[in-house]
């Protein structure tokens, strides 16, 4: 399953969403069909329906669905918008995701799992190596935040956490996974992330996903 | 309370923020950084962002860092509606296309500049033309699908001026200096709509920061 549709599942089941899920056939081109097109005119996944809405982008549409269903009780407030130094701490750390955490870590799930799995080529370790060594850099952020915190924006979960969700899931699943037990606040928050029903339903659908990727 | 900036004003990411200061009416003091000397690397630096980058806002207590966020930050305090707040399809509107700003416009306008401007003037080295072919193929693709859309709003989130515009202005102003302008050029909606930021107060305030390759230097 694409980690950027996963985003925006885990923020639907979060907020208690009823929801459809509508299968784009990759192989077949079908993201660069006239009709997707009409949806996400730079031809990617996930779009997004609500209605009049059409949406793309992963953090939009995941926005758009939690503010649209902020009212909905205890899911609520995974943006923090009614306070401005809280709202500012989600942005922060959402970005941080977006432009160091997901840049160091993207690539050992890719060329760990998705390459292979995908293109059936090998894993470029070399690749690997360096983004190992950024990421180590990133995840002593990390620790020193998630020592003071106990989520990435303050004392409650935020979309900042949600949003690493599908990578470290996937991450989690390559030769590398134990790189998170030199970071104990770190590991302590996936621990915390990866127990929220959300992330069990979804984590199944990927991993069961994943499991029919290989056998293809 | 003071709203400070902390950075070097030539950086397009430092001057995304400015942006946003001068578009929102801040008062704000802007304290330069030097780069060459490593000021980002010290320890007063790193307790203000721990990633050892620029730009920082300090706003009375609350530190901000990651030009976005900082962006979102002043507007949300001093200028909502540049943020579409009050409408949930507004909002929402300009968060997708600050998304496409910086997934699919910086990474390709922004290599672009840094290979025709700063490898030149600040890493002392010649454009790798490799990454400038890439970079232009994908920057195309991109330009025909701001294209249609600017053809049906005058701005990116819809007929007001947000964010989403705004983003684009500091790697746009670098890159528009470069030989691929004409790609900009080509599009007549496209090519209107930049015409019209640039022309912004705010906006000739700020392309007076963005000097690297003018051989002007205003801080050292």
């Amino acid at each position: 399953m694409s980690t950027n549709v996963a985003r925006v599942l885990v923020c639907l089941e979060e907020v208690g969403a009823e929801y459809e899920v509508v299968n784009i056939d990759f192989q077949a081109k079908e993201h660069k069909s006239a009709e997707h097109l009409a949806r996400n005119p730079f031809g990617q996944i996930p779009a997004f329906q609500d209605g009049d809405v059409v949406l793309f982008e992963s953090r939009a549409i995941s926005k758009y669905i939690i503010r649209k269903y902020k009212s909905a009780g205890e899911a609520a407030d995974l943006l923090r918008e009614g306070d401005l130094r809280e709202a500012a701490m989600v942005d922060v750390w959402t970005e941080v995701e977006a432009h160091q955490y997901n840049p160091a870590l993207s690539p050992v799930v890719y060329e760990c799992l998705i390459y292979p799995a995908m293109r059936g080529v090998p894993t470029n370790q070399k690749v690997v190596d360096e983004s190992l060594e950024k990421l180590r850099k990133v995840l002593d952020v990390y620790e020193a935040r998630l020592s003071k915190h106990t989520y990435l924006a303050g004392d409650s979960v935020s979309f900042a956490d949600l949003n690493h969700f599908p990578f470290t899931f996937y991450f989690m699943a390559t030769p590398h996974a134990s790189l998170f037990d030199s970071y104990p606040h770190v590991k302590a928050w996936w621990e915390r992330l990866v127990a929220r029903p959300s992330m069990k339903k979804l984590g199944a659908t990927m991993a069961a996903a994943a499991a029919g990727i290989k056998q293809a | 309370m003071a709203v400070k900036l902390y950075g070097w004003s030539r950086s397009p990411f430092v001057s995304r923020a400015l942006l946003c200061l001068e578009e929102a009416g801040v008062d704000y003091e802007l304290v330069p950084m030097n780069k060459e000397a490593g000021d980002h690397r010290r320890p007063d630096h790193i307790a203000r962002n721990p990633f050892g980058q620029v730009p920082v806002l300090e706003d009375g207590d609350l530190t901000v860092f990651e030009s976005r966020a900082i962006g979102k930050h002043v507007l949300r305090k001093y200028k909502p509606e540049l943020l579409g707040a009050g409408s949930l399809e507004d909002t929402a509107m300009v968060e997708m296309w600050l998304e496409v700003e910086a997934h699919q416009h910086h990474p390709a306008a922004g290599a672009i500049a840094h290979e025709c401007i700063a490898a030149p003037a600040l890493l002392g080295r010649m454009p790798n033309q490799a990454i400038i072919d890439e970079n232009v193929e994908k920057l195309k693709k991109v330009l025909e699908v701001y294209e249609t859309r600017l053809s049906k709003c005058r701005y990116l989130a819809g007929d007001f001026l947000s964010l989403a515009d705004l983003s684009h202005f500091t790697v746009m102003h670098y890159f528009m200096a470069t030989e691929y302008a004409a790609l900009v050029e080509a599009h007549p909606h496209v090519k209107a709509w930049w015409e019209e930021l640039a022309a912004r107060p705010a906006a000739k305030k700020v392309a007076g920061f963005l000097t690297i390759g003018s051989g002007v230097t205003t801080e050292k």
